[in-house]
């Protein structure tokens, strides 16, 4: 074992010079995720060339567009039934055949479901220790993410000769889409089917609305709502601003709107340029979730909320009569 | 007989390979069937559950003025939250006659004995310690957690590792899937609702979007979701009980994993500090400075 690391920390100096990141894109098929654009954009700011790996079940949309996006040296296509559902058994020898044949120094992917579900095991796979969620990139071995839900600020410098990196994307700003002229070239072919585990089916929320994590205004619910049918006046505060809508875990877990709405600490990190949370009462893990929109203002009844101490524009008064007042005036 | 037995000691736990037929974990070696006891293939799993101490998720966290990392003296601590529920889903497996044993593990220096201890009360049936200096503990990640468990998921022959989704200390997000590697066992991560059937088990997951079902094969490792369930808090005479259930003591280096550690520390800051803005009287006055702000 100890032999082991010192033939890493002497393959990692070697490697140093030779700067190239892997990219895994996340997509379902017919669209690319624009998390993957943020990705691009983390990749970018390491330096050396940008490798895109694009598998799936049928990969041709997101690979033309990916191949269009700026600064992408290289498109890798896996198009193989085994990917059916993007599970991480059946992803990561992919991915570790595409190490072995390309060598990269940096492998990553943006920090959602899908990122935090796959890179860990190929991080396990290498032997190395992935850093989760960067929300900057100092050099090639030094990065910054937050720990204690957002309350510390943590810069660390990775030994391994492979960084394996997920990335929060509000962070980062999207790559351009185009302008980019990226070589297509297939993957390292294998059998990757996995015996160990299947997808079987998604249950996904069916939306008008903008993605969460894109939305330049979200409108936020939280346990003061009472109720799922009460959500409808966020909704249609949300039509006024063409804004998306999400939740605080009370109110998830109270079962008032699905997971996917969910923003906090252990839900979505979202950056709007407005965040209204209305009947929220602002505790850290939420705050984790929500702290870096531009502007945020709060509805509450109760003046003593901790949600107060980091709104911009803060309201005292029932939502119940406030937002409805507010969606009447705009 | 002995050249086998040289054999398994001189091959690292995670070279060791599936024997086909029997399903069983075993040194890669032409004759070690013959190293096998008999197993039986039970239909009750043994169930491993990881818990973590970490600072109580109500504690206002604050940064050493040294800039090394967070005030950790005289700080309230307990079970990391997601640990709680991990150790609940297993709980309820024994009591639904799905698990023989639940063993409670927590990797760290002396006072990790305290959420083992709240583990046995919730009903584990024993624990393990696995101890780590405070100064090493510092710089553990999960890549060596993830060894720790695996080594023990495999001595201790669990059916199903059942971790927390994430610790809220470093909200890293990694040890579930890094141990599943090791293992090459499948993942069940985000899990939301888990049931056992008799091909293994079928998960309901959270993602990004919504909901997703998996099927996944036994052994498994998975990590529990907020709403897999609602932890049970753990009684008063249950908690006595736990004093006298077996706790067991080793080292990572008992179980062969190094853990000299990968990164370096070079700062822990505050984060860029968010000040209060004005309260507004009405609804009049929230509509005029959304105006000023450029917001519509």
């Amino acid at each position: 074992m100890f032999a082991n690391n010192t033939r890493n920390l002497v393959r990692s100096s070697f490697l140093q010079r030779c700067k190239s990141t892997l990219v895994v894109a996340e997509h379902n098929n017919e669209t690319l995720n624009p998390l993957t654009l943020n990705t691009i954009t983390a990749a970018k700011k390491i330096g050396g060339d940008v490798t895109v790996l694009v598998a799936g079940t049928k990969c041709g949309p997101a690979s033309e567009a990916v191949a269009k996006v700026e600064g992408v040296t290289k498109v890798l296509v896996a198009e193989n039934a085994a990917f059916k559902g993007f599970t991480p058994e059946s992803l990561t020898p992919l991915v570790l055949a595409a190490q072995s044949q390309f060598k990269f120094t940096h492998i990553l992917a943006g920090a959602s479901a899908f990122g935090k579900n796959v890179l860990p095991r190929i991080a396990a796979k290498l032997d190395v220790s992935p850093i989760s969620e960067i929300i900057d990139v100092k050099s090639e071995d030094t990065f910054v993410r937050t720990i204690y839900a957002g309350n510390a600020i943590l810069t660390l410098k990775s030994k391994d000769p492979v960084k394996v990196i997920t990335v929060r994307g509000t962070n980062f700003p999207p790559a351009a889409t185009s302008g980019g002229n990226g070589a297509v070239e297939q993957a390292p072919a294998g059998d990757y089917a996995s015996s160990l585990s299947e997808f079987v089916s998604q249950e996904l929320t069916k939306s008008d609305r903008p993605e969460l994590t894109g939305a330049k205004v979200i409108i936020s619910g939280g346990r003061g709502l009472k109720s799922g049918d009460n959500f409808k006046l966020l909704y249609d505060l949300a039509d006024k601003f063409g804004a998306a809508v999400g939740a605080s875990r009370a109110a998830v877990d109270a079962g008032y709107v699905p997971n996917d709405l969910q923003i906090g600490q252990t839900g979505k990190i979202v950056a709007p340029e407005l965040y209204v949370a209305v009947g929220i009462s602002g505790a850290i893990q939420h705050l984790a979730g929500m702290k870096d929109s531009k502007t945020i203002v709060a509805i509450n009844k109760d003046p003593e909320a901790p949600i107060f101490q980091v709104a911009d524009i803060g309201l005292v008064a029932d939502l119940f009569k406030a937002v409805p007042e507010l969606t009447g005036k705009l | 007989m002995i050249s086998l037995l040289f054999n398994s000691v001189a091959t690292p736990f995670w070279k060791w390979q599936r024997c086909g037929k029997y399903n069983l974990w075993t040194p890669n070696h032409p004759l070690s069937f013959l190293t096998i006891s008999a197993v039986a293939r039970k239909k009750m799993a043994r169930v491993l559950v990881g818990v973590k101490r970490v600072i109580d998720y109500a504690v206002k966290v604050r940064v050493k003025p040294e800039k090394n990392g967070v005030v950790t003296q005289g700080v309230k601590h307990s079970m990391n939250p997601f640990d709680e529920i991990a150790v609940e889903e297993a709980v309820k497996m024994k009591e639904k006659k799905l698990a023989s044993e639940v063993i409670a593990v927590s990797v760290g220096p002396t006072q990790s004995q305290e959420v083992i201890r709240t583990a046995l009360a919730m009903g584990a049936d024993r624990g393990v310690h696995v101890e780590v200096p405070a100064a090493e503990y510092d710089l553990l990640q999960p890549i060596h957690v993830s060894k720790i468990l695996a080594k023990l998921a495999l001595d201790e022959k669990a059916d199903l590792v059942i971790l927390g989704k994430q610790a809220i200390d470093d909200d890293a997000n990694q040890t579930a899937q890094m141990t599943a590697a090791v293992l090459d066992w499948p993942q069940g991560t985000f899990c939301n609702k888990v049931e056992k059937t008799d091909a293994g088990l079928t998960i309901a997951r959270e993602i990004d979007g919504g909901l997703e079902t998996i099927k996944t094969k036994l052994p498994a490792v998975l990590s529990a979701d907020l709403r897999l369930n609602t932890p049970r808090y753990a009684t008063l005479p249950n908690i006595m009980k736990a004093k006298k259930k077996p706790l067991k003591k080793v080292t990572p280096k008992d179980l062969g994993v190094d853990t000299t550690p990968r990164i370096e520390i070079i700062s822990v800051e505050d984060p860029p500090v968010r000040q209060a803005g004005a309260v507004v009287a009405d609804v009049d006055a929230l509509v005029a400075k959304l105006k000023a702000g450029g917001h519509i």
